[in-house]
């Protein structure tokens, strides 16, 4: 208590110190005055008397030390002359305080940036319970490695497996909502009932699917997603129970799922509606034969390791292949970790990403502690003079840590508003691949990651030259005129430089590969022209017209009709099946003309199928090779015709003329005659093309598949494209050209093939703007170095400069010495740089994206990347050389040595 | 060192209380001639040192201070026991005491045998 009021006293003693220590003085004054007046009456003289009065005082200002030290609170005092005496410095150096504080903060903001992107993406990828024991389950199946599960399968696999405390299917799905205001399209998924359950969703209202619900046959309920809640029920309580209308069918909703749900897991998204997958009525579910995109995810029983379960559901699939030749023979299950599912694409970029920000963080560290080297020795004579006259060692240490520290808090400040905005930006330009995107922001981990990293920077290299000061002697200090410890000192900063200059060599070197990626990848021609098209998707309810095969096909025609009439569209063509480069992919399954029907559907051949109307090489831009292209005469009642691309003439026809063939088909079974050969277009992207196996492509008319239905209950789904003058403003045109129609048709989901194109590129561009970025500040770093080293030198030799010129070096000279100087060090740094660009660089080429290389049409010693970044940095160092020298050759050699 | 006992820690601002309750109000010269006086010029007392201890007095609330006017007409800062100071007086001489006479009851045996 007493201790206390103390403390607080000596704490307001530290704020009004001034008036107190006047009054200490006032105080011993007196106490001398009436020493020595007693003592003058006891006889001393005058001089006697005052001696004695100060002994017995033991000195005065001692005792005024120690009663102002007993004012206030010292240590806070001296931290506190510390923290004042570091700000008047940094003050008195505006540009050494600024340069430092700004390389601080751009190193620590990246870093920072990135790392809360690598937190999450990386090392928080799945936001559910247990994510380790999650896997997806996928069929490999000769021609795909994650092929799709059939539901028979999936029901077996279930019911025989040891290995999963659950195990769950899912099937993107889309359905058109009507009944809730404004007819919209909606997308979900099909799952099985034990899909939320397994993986470890709760409902935030209502309950989740029960066992057997979801069965075929069962009445149908739905889960919906809470922000679709939101939307459009207005977060209504009382919507449990309540029925929802998907694709004409009443639908009873029997939960919410929380908007904190997210898995991006093959096509799954965690989007508006799931739907008990047994309401699927396609005849094919009960198919085992069947692919229909449905895919598994389940979830290990503790202790059952990857190995187990693969090993489990190796025996379950191969007894099945067993009992179901015609289905399931060369068909196995594949069990990959969730985690490396999701993240596996963009984990090594992100690596990479984050090794090249780390060399970033190093370089610029290595800057400051360069800057603070220099800026040691500049004010060496300052701490030698300090020493001479007493200071403590201790004490002058702690000041350079304070100046530094503060620099550091200074930098990491900063750094952290620029991560803050750093990272905004990253997710701007970041790929929709990149997992758990909307989650990124910057974590309490990640700002105790910046503070220790600045706070560490900032002592590591403020203990230094602090080191360096105090163990030096004064005298020598003094001697030298200030010029610090020279030799030792400079080839330390020489390395620094080197060392910097070679690392923005690397990442110059990595990102310039990446550019040139890019560049080649934009210049590879996919075999179609992408200008000027747009796909799109389109969703027609179920109409009595339209449920005949004759309604159909007008309703088509009617479409088509109406879309093309949209003024600025040229061409229009339904596709069914795949969509080049969207991912979406359908295969036709056949046997030749020569060959005996295959036992089972593995042993067939397979082609990409392209389900499209006459008009669609006109839309696409494909070339014709021989023969001819499909006409509106090519209907359910001609002869079935198909055409082929050029992959698909070479690997079945070799050489022969492929028109005339005839190609048996099963979906559906007929025997279909070639009219005419196509270019090869690229169906995977313009960088993975070639990873894929599947390559033969083949075209049938979309009357002759279509032409015998009508437009089922559920109504209908396809995609259209068409080549329009401008693309990018002619949807709403055609979505209102659509309402316009009986029945209304709805048209969403509208993408040009330039966005789509953009889209498969997307984390290649993401991760190119990046390294790019990250190089051009490793680059302004380095330079700002070696701007910092030249002019540092050009300071302390000035006074032999002045020298030279006076004994008659012309300033060429002297330019040319420092010139050539900067030139060496750099020369060093590139030389040194491109052997490691070389490693790094080769060891760039083994990563992948996606399927394929990271670097793609370039090798990894691009002598035109490689000649061209050392020539940025070499005219750079240049640059940055020539201003310092220009400033010793502009010296005027008297002034010079008459101010030494 | 001279014959004198030096004013050990803890017991100066004890006899600092002790002096401004029999005195009263006192300056910082006046207290240390007193203590001297009291002890019949057995302790040696450092000036310099009762000023700090003066100082922590004051802060801990025991004392206050004000500027005023010495016998001999010299401006002096006076000392004044406030009543924190006389109960710490009060407390502080008790547990003195006591420490004396447990001291001196383990001597005193000694002494005898």
């Amino acid at each position: 208590m007493r201790a206390l009021r103390a403390f607080f006293r000596r704490l307001r003693g530290l704020l009004d110190h001034r008036p107190a220590s006047d009054d200490i003085a006032a105080e011993l004054d007196s106490h001398v005055q009436m020493h020595i007046d007693d003592n003058l009456r006891a006889g001393m003289n005058p001089e006697e008397a005052r001696r004695q009065a100060l002994i017995r005082l033991g000195g005065r200002e001692q005792t005024q030390q120690a009663v102002r030290e007993r004012t206030t609170l010292p240590w806070i005092e001296t931290f506190a002359q510390d923290l004042r005496f570091a700000f008047r410095q940094l003050r008195k150096s505006p540009g050494f305080t600024a340069v430092v504080v700004i390389t601080l903060a751009l190193g620590i903001g990246v870093n920072t940036a990135l790392f809360s992107i690598v937190n999450t993406v990386l090392l928080h990828p799945i936001a559910l319970p247990h994510p380790e024991e999650l896997v997806a389950v996928d069929a490999s199946k000769p021609n795909f490695e994650h092929g799709s599960v059939s539901y028979p399968n999936f029901r077996d696999w279930q019911r025989d497996n040891r290995s999963f405390a659950a195990f769950a299917v899912f099937r993107h799905m889309g359905w058109v909502v009507t009944g809730n205001g404004e007819a919209e399209r909606v997308h979900g998924d099909f799952v099985s009932s034990n899909f939320f359950s397994g993986i470890g969703v709760k409902p935030v209202a209502g309950r989740l699917f029960a066992p057997g619900e979801d069965e075929i046959g069962h009445a149908p309920l739905a889960l919906i997603a809470q922000g679709f809640w939101a939307r459009k029920f207005g977060s209504d309580p009382g919507i449990v129970g309540r029925a929802m209308i998907l694709d004409g069918r009443a639908f009873t909703i029997i939960g919410v799922i929380p908007a904190s749900f997210d898995l991006n897991l093959g096509s799954f998204r965690a989007e508006d509606v799931y739907v008990p997958i047994g309401q699927w009525d396609t005849g094919a579910l009960k198919n085992r034969g069947a692919g229909l995109g449905i895919h598994g995810i389940a979830r290990l029983k503790p202790g059952v390791t990857l190995a187990q379960a693969r090993a489990d559901m190796y025996a379950v699939s191969d007894h099945l292949a067993a009992v179901y030749p015609e289905d399931d023979h060369g068909l196995r299950a594949s069990l990959t970790p969730l985690r490396d599912v999701i993240v596996g694409n963009v984990q090594p970029i992100l690596l990479v990403l984050l090794a090249a920000v780390g060399f970033v963080l190093l370089i610029a560290c290595v800057n400051v502690a360069n800057l603070l080297l220099a800026r040691a020795s500049s004010r060496a004579q300052e701490f030698g003079v300090r020493l001479a006259l007493g200071a403590s060692r201790k004490r002058i240490i702690r000041q350079l840590l304070t100046e530094t520290t503060l620099l550091a808090l200074g930098g990491g400040a900063l750094g952290l508003l620029l991560a803050a905005w750093g990272t905004g930006a990253a997710l701007r330009l970041a790929p929709a691949a990149l997992p758990r995107a909307a989650q990124i922001h910057l974590s309490p981990l990640v700002l105790c990651f910046t503070f220790l990293i600045s706070v560490a920077v900032g002592i590591f290299f403020g203990l230094v030259p602090a080191w360096n000061l105090a163990t030096q002697q004064p005298q020598n200090t003094l001697r030298e005129g200030g010029r610090g410890i020279r030799g030792s000192r400079h080839r330390v900063q020489d390395w620094l430089v080197i060392f910097e200059m070679a690392a923005a060599l690397v990442l110059l070197a990595g990102a310039g590969l990446m550019i040139r990626s890019l560049v080649a990848l934009s210049g590879t021609d996919p075999g179609f022209q992408s200008n000027g098209i747009l796909t799109f998707s389109l969703s027609a309810p179920y109409s009595p017209g339209t449920a005949t095969p004759a309604g159909a096909t007008a309703w088509v025609h009617e479409v088509d009709r109406r879309i093309a009439s949209v003024p600025g569209v040229t061409a229009v063509s339904f596709v069914d099946g795949s969509v080049p480069m969207t991912g979406d992919d359908d295969e036709e399954l056949f046997w030749l003309q020569n060959e005996p029907k295959p036992s089972d559907t593995n042993d067939m051949h397979w082609a990409l199928r392209y389900m499209i109307e006459p008009d669609y090489l006109k839309v696409m831009r494909i070339p014709l090779l021989h023969g001819r292209f499909f006409t509106d005469a090519d209907r359910g009642k001609t002869p079935p015709v198909a055409v082929i691309d050029e992959d698909f003439a070479h690997q079945f026809f070799g050489e022969a003329n492929p028109i005339g063939q005839v190609l048996n088909l099963t979906d559906p079974d007929q025997k279909a005659t070639v009219v005419g050969v196509v270019g090869h277009i690229m169906q995977w992207g313009l960088d993975n093309d070639a990873g894929f196996p599947l390559h033969a492509q083949i075209y049938r008319p979309y009357a002759q598949i279509n032409d015998g239905d009508g437009i089922s209950a559920a109504g209908m789904t396809t995609d259209i494209v068409i080549r329009a003058d401008h693309p990018d403003t002619v949807f709403p045109d055609i979505q209102a050209a659509m309402h316009r129609m009986n029945a209304q048709p709805v048209a969403y989901g509208a993408k040009t093939m330039n966005q789509i194109i953009a889209d498969t590129l997307a984390a290649r561009r993401f991760s190119m703007i990046l390294l790019g970025a990250f190089a051009a500040l490793a680059l302004l770093l380095a330079v700002v170095g070696l701007y910092g080293v030249i002019s540092y030198l050009v300071g302390q030799r000035t006074q032999e400069m002045a020298i030279r010129m006076a004994l008659g070096a012309d300033c060429g000279n002297v330019l040319r010495w420092v010139l050539r100087r900067g030139a060496a060090l750099a020369g060093i740094g590139v030389a040194a740089g491109t052997i490691a660009a070389l490693l790094v660089t080769h060891f760039m080429a083994t990563l992948s994206l996606a399927k394929s290389s990271i670097l793609y049409g370039v090798r990894p010693w691009d002598p035109v990347t490689m000649i061209g970044v050392i020539a940025i940095l070499m005219t750079v160092a240049l640059a940055a050389s020539y201003i310092p020298a220009r400033r010793a050759a502009s010296v005027d050699p008297m002034r010079a040595l008459r101010s030494e | 060192m001279s014959d004198k006992t030096d004013v050990w820690q803890g017991t100066l601002a004890l006899m600092v209380l002790k002096t401004l309750e029999s005195m009263g109000p006192q300056h910082g010269y006046g207290i240390a001639r007193r203590i001297e006086q009291t002890s019949g010029n057995r302790l040696a007392l450092n000036y310099g040192t009762l000023y700090p201890a003066l100082l922590k007095l004051e802060q801990e609330g025991a004392i206050v201070s004000e500027w005023g006017t010495s016998d001999n007409n010299r401006k002096a800062k006076f000392y004044r026991l406030t009543r924190v100071g006389k109960k710490q007086l009060e407390r502080e001489a008790r547990s003195w005491e006591q420490a004396a006479a447990i001291v001196a009851r383990f001597l005193s045996p000694a002494e005898e045998s």
